[in-house]
């Protein structure tokens, strides 16, 4: 532990830190560019000079590790006049356009020009111009304005993997550039928050909002199962823009692309007002007394064995603990939240949780990833696991679709008969599972969305006991889920009771005509068709907040509130439960979702004994505990879990075919339409005669 | 003067065979074996003892240099990186060595290479000297038969190999650390210390970088000894020195010549002379581009050596001296070198790169005399903004030369400022 003295304080830091952060330590704060806490140190701004006793030039404190005995000073007018030195040369050739630039406001060269910089320029030359390059549908750039401190060149090589941008040229003629084509990566929206200047800037939010003029929301991100800690940024009723917020366990301080820009999704396609089926078989839009009353119309002597409850992929645990009291009082025990219809055990919870964590996945130093694409299904536990391939050590097997995670792997096979060589101790991956001190695995959705999942996730857990995964405080048994309800679903039993038919079971029961009435909580990704053409299959009630594959199956549709319209309670896919909130109100008469269903249920004549958030979250901590514990992590005690039996020798393939468009608030979203179309995901379009 | 039977690069002008055959005439590879013999500690003790200085330019003690590096071998291997990238405006030493005497040079990469415990030695040599790469390329293939290095070098049991890496032709990778990541594959750009080369080098490894000439003089001095070297030159300047002559003089060379010889003797006796006589100089640069000029009143009586030239501003760099009569625009002159400066530029980190280009700038405004008097002394202040708060040298280097000018040719700046005001006025 090294002792040093900064402007005269003497403090005692951590061995291989830096002087810059021992100066923030000391409570010193010293300005940067360059310098990024998670990116590799470049030192090239030269803004963070400090004077050393003893050395005869200022230093970078960025690069400078701490000395025993080292005496720092960084309030000398030597220190001014450096730093106003280089804010100078930074300055001269950077466009005076604040005003129409859109970091204007949080733009660390403005700020930083307010402490060191000076009123007029002495440099009579003429600007430097730099050519625009083309980064995709999400990342505008005005390189004029780079600063060439490399953030994003290290941010793309280091944490996204994606060598497309780099810096080319020597001196004034240096530029960062890319490939001419779009960023291959899902996390390239970060590399707009890493840039310092007004460079690289979101392209959807260009000249939408001033910063100053947002309202910022702290709030969960539901895109995916990860949980990311979002800020909802609002102007009036309207989602401007979604930026990430620091959360070490879970995403650190990236997001996804969709996370990031699914959110002009939120303003098309919504829902504003309850819809009936007439006569004619259209949808009509009626009051929320005629929606509920042609409801209780149809529910009138109906048994409970004959209606079914599906919840979808973005519901909250607090809709999902109304709902299934509904039908519980209405006595149904046909509920399920695995609308794809995932052969998840819900009997224990070590079986459907991500239980190493996230950050866990930084202790581990082997890992079988069995039927996902972690990049597309959970981009942030993919950064994770590239960390971690980046510090050495790290042995990848995969079994699965063949895909870049941009860390090398072995791949292990495409199959269940792969699972079962490693599950016998065979091949070259069971002996470095076998030698590993912390190995786990990582299922995906590929694996248990299918008939034989039982039998997969079985085969997973006895390849997580043969190998010592589960060990003492250890628990390297994961799934990564894909839906962000589907933790919470399973939490609070959101699945088939005694007797009750499961998603197969209800679509099977409404073809067989023994479903009558089917309640969508958000269900909108399994084939609509199996519930017959409207008026012909049963009485579907949609409550949600898009106008997707749901919606237009409806008999009734209920607006609901997306995820930013709610205060609401998701738990993530390591069984951390979070609570988003409200940053902007439903549009015209969607409510948020559990109002809904209470009202509901008084027009049904079986009233839910809450009457505010408080009451029903009291309800959820009471169905299970573990809603009591708000940002924490339970570790689940280990148990019997899968069904053992044959499985087919049918590959495993990752739900997800568009990392792009998954719900439908990212179907939804323009922008990731472009996206899609940029990476060529969707479907070819035909030509249109006038395209050459 | 140097005498004869103290010279060094006996070949430097090419006049001899430059293979084997007659490197070993010349003394080269004799009885390596017992040089290797004495023991690591006790070839880094007598360049210590030398007080050998580098000669690349910034003159750092080299046994001090080679002592930086670990003593025991342990898995990282460690290497010696012999800096032939000469790029230096008006430097021209190491050609002169790697095409005429490329033995003397493979021969102090087995004898600082073994003192360093380094198993491997890489020589970094600039594009353009195809001829010259070529060359030490033969020279290498030849001690390899001959059993020189490679594996049990010279005999000695130490297995040593050297490879031949052929820059592309930038300036910057000449900086040892852009050297570095230019032999790794990588951009040419420097690297922040700390780490040093020594712990944290080519590939991770601990690795020391020296110029073509301090490598070539080491088994010289070991062969005749420490004494033999600091009886030449001045203290803490000792040994011989190849000095490169350029510009106006009348016979421009390299010589081999002791440290601290005055300035007037080596351009009198050894160039010629300058053109027009000595009362025709106008100014010198003693030490390639990077370093202040001298005026001539300065030039009468200066020392040509490390420690004086530093005392006068000015330092001896590659000892690289540029003659300017005065026939020469001075101004003109430095905004060429400014120009060199801005173009080679890495671009990694912002005084230099923003600097450079903003001293050429006004560079060239000041030889029409098109700028304001301020402008001089915001000039000025750019360049001490630059100076030292660069990542590598090349800020100081790009910002010296401008303070030279100003430091000693202000008036002629501002007479010419005077003057396109008043052509101004008077085409008005």
């Amino acid at each position: 532990m090294p002792k040093l003295t900064i402007d005269g304080k003497e403090i005692e830091v951590a061995d291989g830190m830096t002087v810059l952060q021992a100066c923030e330590l000391a409570g010193v704060e010293i300005p940067r560019f360059c310098y990024h806490d998670r990116l590799s140190v470049a030192g090239n701004c030269r803004m963070c000079l400090v004077e050393m006793e003893r050395a005869p030039k200022p230093i970078a404190s960025c690069a400078m590790p701490v000395g025993e005995g080292m005496v720092i000073k960084t309030d000398t007018e030597k220190v001014t006049k450096a730093r106003q030195g280089v804010m100078e040369f930074l300055l001269i050739n950077h466009p005076l356009d604040c005003p129409i630039c859109d970091q204007g406001g949080e733009c660390d060269l403005q700020d930083q020009a307010m402490a060191y910089g000076f009123d007029r320029s002495r440099y009579q030359e003429n600007k430097r111009a730099v050519t625009e390059k083309y980064m995709g549908p999400l990342i505008k750039t005005i390189m004029t304005r780079c600063i060439q401190c490399t953030r994003c060149v290290r941010f793309a090589t280091e944490i996204a993997g994606v060598e497309e941008i780099g810096l080319v040229n020597r001196g004034e003629h240096a530029e960062i550039t890319t490939l001419e084509q779009a960023v291959g990566s899902e996390l390239s929206g970060n590399m707009v928050d890493v840039c310092p200047v007004g460079a690289l800037t979101s392209k959807p939010y260009a000249f939408m909002a001033r910063p100053w003029e947002l309202r910022k929301t702290d709030s969960i991100d539901v895109m995916d199962a990860v949980g990311s800690n979002v800020r909802i940024d609002t102007r009036g009723r309207e989602v401007m823009r979604v930026l990430p917020r620091l959360h070490e366990d879970i995403n650190e301080e990236w997001i996804s692309d969709k996370t990031r820009h699914a959110c002009d999704g939120l303003a098309r396609q919504r829902l504003d007002q309850p819809y009936l089926r007439n006569t004619e078989g259209r949808l009509e839009a009626v009051s929320w007394a005629e929606a509920f009353k042609a409801i209780a119309a149809r529910f009138q002597g109906l048994g409970g064995d004959r209606m079914a409850a599906i919840a979808g992929d973005l519901c909250d645990a607090e809709s999902m603990m109304a709902l299934k009291d509904l039908m519980t009082g209405l006595g149904s025990e046909n509920l399920d939240c695995r609308q794809d219809g995932a052969r998840i055990d819900a009997s224990s919870r070590a079986g459907y949780l991500f239980n190493s964590t996230i950050a866990g996945i930084e202790q581990a130093d082997a890992v079988l990833l069995i039927g996902t694409n972690p990049r597309w299904e959970g981009a942030l536990v993919n950064a994770r696991l590239r960390k971690r391939a980046l510090m050495g050590g790290f042995a990848v097997g995969l079994i699965g679709q063949q895909v870049d995670l941009t860390y090398p792997y072995d791949y292990l096979g495409a199959g269940p008969e792969s699972l079962t060589e490693i599950a016998e101790g065979r091949g070259a991956f069971a002996e470095v599972l076998e030698k590993a001190e912390r190995p786990m695995l990582i299922l995906g959705m590929g694996a248990l969305a299918r008939a034989d999942g039982a039998a997969v996730l079985a085969a997973a857990r006895k390849v997580a006991e043969r190998f010592g995964m589960v060990a003492g405080d250890w628990n390297g048994f994961n799934v990564l889920h894909t839906a962000a309800s589907r933790v919470a679903g399973l939490d609070l039993g959101f699945v088939p009771g005694a007797g009750g038919r499961d998603v197969e079971g209800i679509l099977q029961g409404a073809e067989e005509g023994a479903i009558e009435a089917v309640f969508l909580l958000g269900a909108d990704e399994f084939d609509m068709s199996r519930l017959g053409q409207p008026g012909q299959g049963p009485f579907v009630i949609y409550q949600g907040h898009h106008g997707d594959a749901g919606a237009h199956r409806a008999d009734v549709i209920l607006p609901g509130a997306a995820y930013p319209e709610k205060n609401a309670t998701y738990v993530n896919t390591e069984g951390r439960v979070q609570l988003a909130r409200l940053a902007s109100f439903p549009p015209g008469e969607a409510r948020e979702d559990w109002t809904i269903l209470r009202a509901l249920s008084e027009a049904l004549g079986k009233r839910l004994p809450y009457d505010n958030l408080g009451e029903l979250r009291q309800r959820l901590i009471e169905a299970n505990p573990v809603f009591a514990a708000v940002d924490q992590v339970e570790p689940a005690p280990w148990a019997d879990f899968g069904k053992e039996g044959a499985m087919t020798a049918a590959p495993f393939v990752s739900p997800v075919g568009n990392f792009y468009m998954t719900d439908p608030i990212s179907r939804a979203s323009e922008t990731m339409a472009q996206c899609t179309e940029a990476f060529g995901l969707g479907a070819k379009r035909g030509a249109t005669g006038t395209d050459g | 003067m140097l005498q004869d039977k103290d010279r060094i690069f006996t070949n430097l002008y090419g006049q001899d065979d430059w293979s084997l055959a007659g490197a070993r005439r010349r003394g080269i590879w004799d009885d390596t074996k017992s040089l290797l013999a004495r023991g690591r500690e006790q070839i880094v003790e007598t360049v210590k003892e030398s007080g050998l200085r580098g000669r690349g330019g910034a003159g750092f003690p080299t046994g001090l240099k080679w002592s930086f590096m670990p003593k025991e071998t342990s898995e990282r291997p460690s290497y010696l990186v012999v800096n032939a990238d000469e790029s230096e405006p008006g430097s021209c030493k190491d050609r002169e060595i790697l095409r005429n005497d490329p033995h003397r040079l493979l021969e102090g990469c087995l004898v600082a290479g073994f003192a360093m415990g380094a198993g491997a030695c890489y020589i970094y040599i600039r594009g353009e000297y195809f001829h010259e790469g070529s060359q030490v390329q033969k020279a290498i293939d030849e001690a390899y038969e001959a059993g020189l290095i490679g594996k049990n070098a010279s005999g000695s049991g130490y297995d040593y190999d050297i490879y031949l890496h052929r820059g592309a032709g930038a300036y910057i990778c000449g900086e040892e650390t852009a050297l570095l990541e230019s032999l790794e594959g990588k951009k040419g750009q420097p690297r922040l210390k700390p780490p040093f080369p020594a712990a944290v080098g080519l590939y991770g490894c601990p690795t020391t970088i020296n110029n073509v000439e301090t490598i070539a003089v080491t088994p010289e001095i070991l062969r005749r000894g420490a004494e033999w070297w600091t009886a030449l030159g001045r203290p803490n300047n000792t040994g011989t020195k190849i000095f490169s002559v350029s510009g106006h003089v009348n016979k421009p060379l390299n010589v081999e010549e002791e440290m601290g010889i005055p300035l007037k003797e080596l351009i009198e006796k050894h160039a010629g002379g300058v053109i027009g006589g000595w009362d025709n100089l106008l100014a010198v640069i003693p030490g390639g581009s990077s370093v202040p000029c001298l005026p001539a009143p300065t030039c009468n009586t200066i020392l040509m050596d490390f420690d004086s030239l530093r005392e006068a501003q000015s330092g001896l760099g590659t000892a690289a001296v540029i003659v300017m009569n005065k026939s020469t625009d001075i101004v003109d002159a430095i905004a060429r070198l400014s120009h060199f400066y801005m173009h080679e530029s890495c671009g990694q980190c912002t005084p230099c790169r923003e600097g450079t280009g903003w001293m050429y700038r006004v560079m060239t405004r000041l030889v029409r005399g098109d700028a304001e008097m301020e402008e001089i002394d915001t000039l000025l202040d750019v360049t001490y903004q630059v100076e030292g708060h660069t990542i590598c040298a090349l800020g100081d280097a790009a910002a010296w030369p401008v303070q030279g000018l100003l430091r000693h040719f202000r008036p002629e700046v501002e007479r010419r400022i005077l003057d396109y005001k008043k052509t101004q006025a008077a085409a008005e």
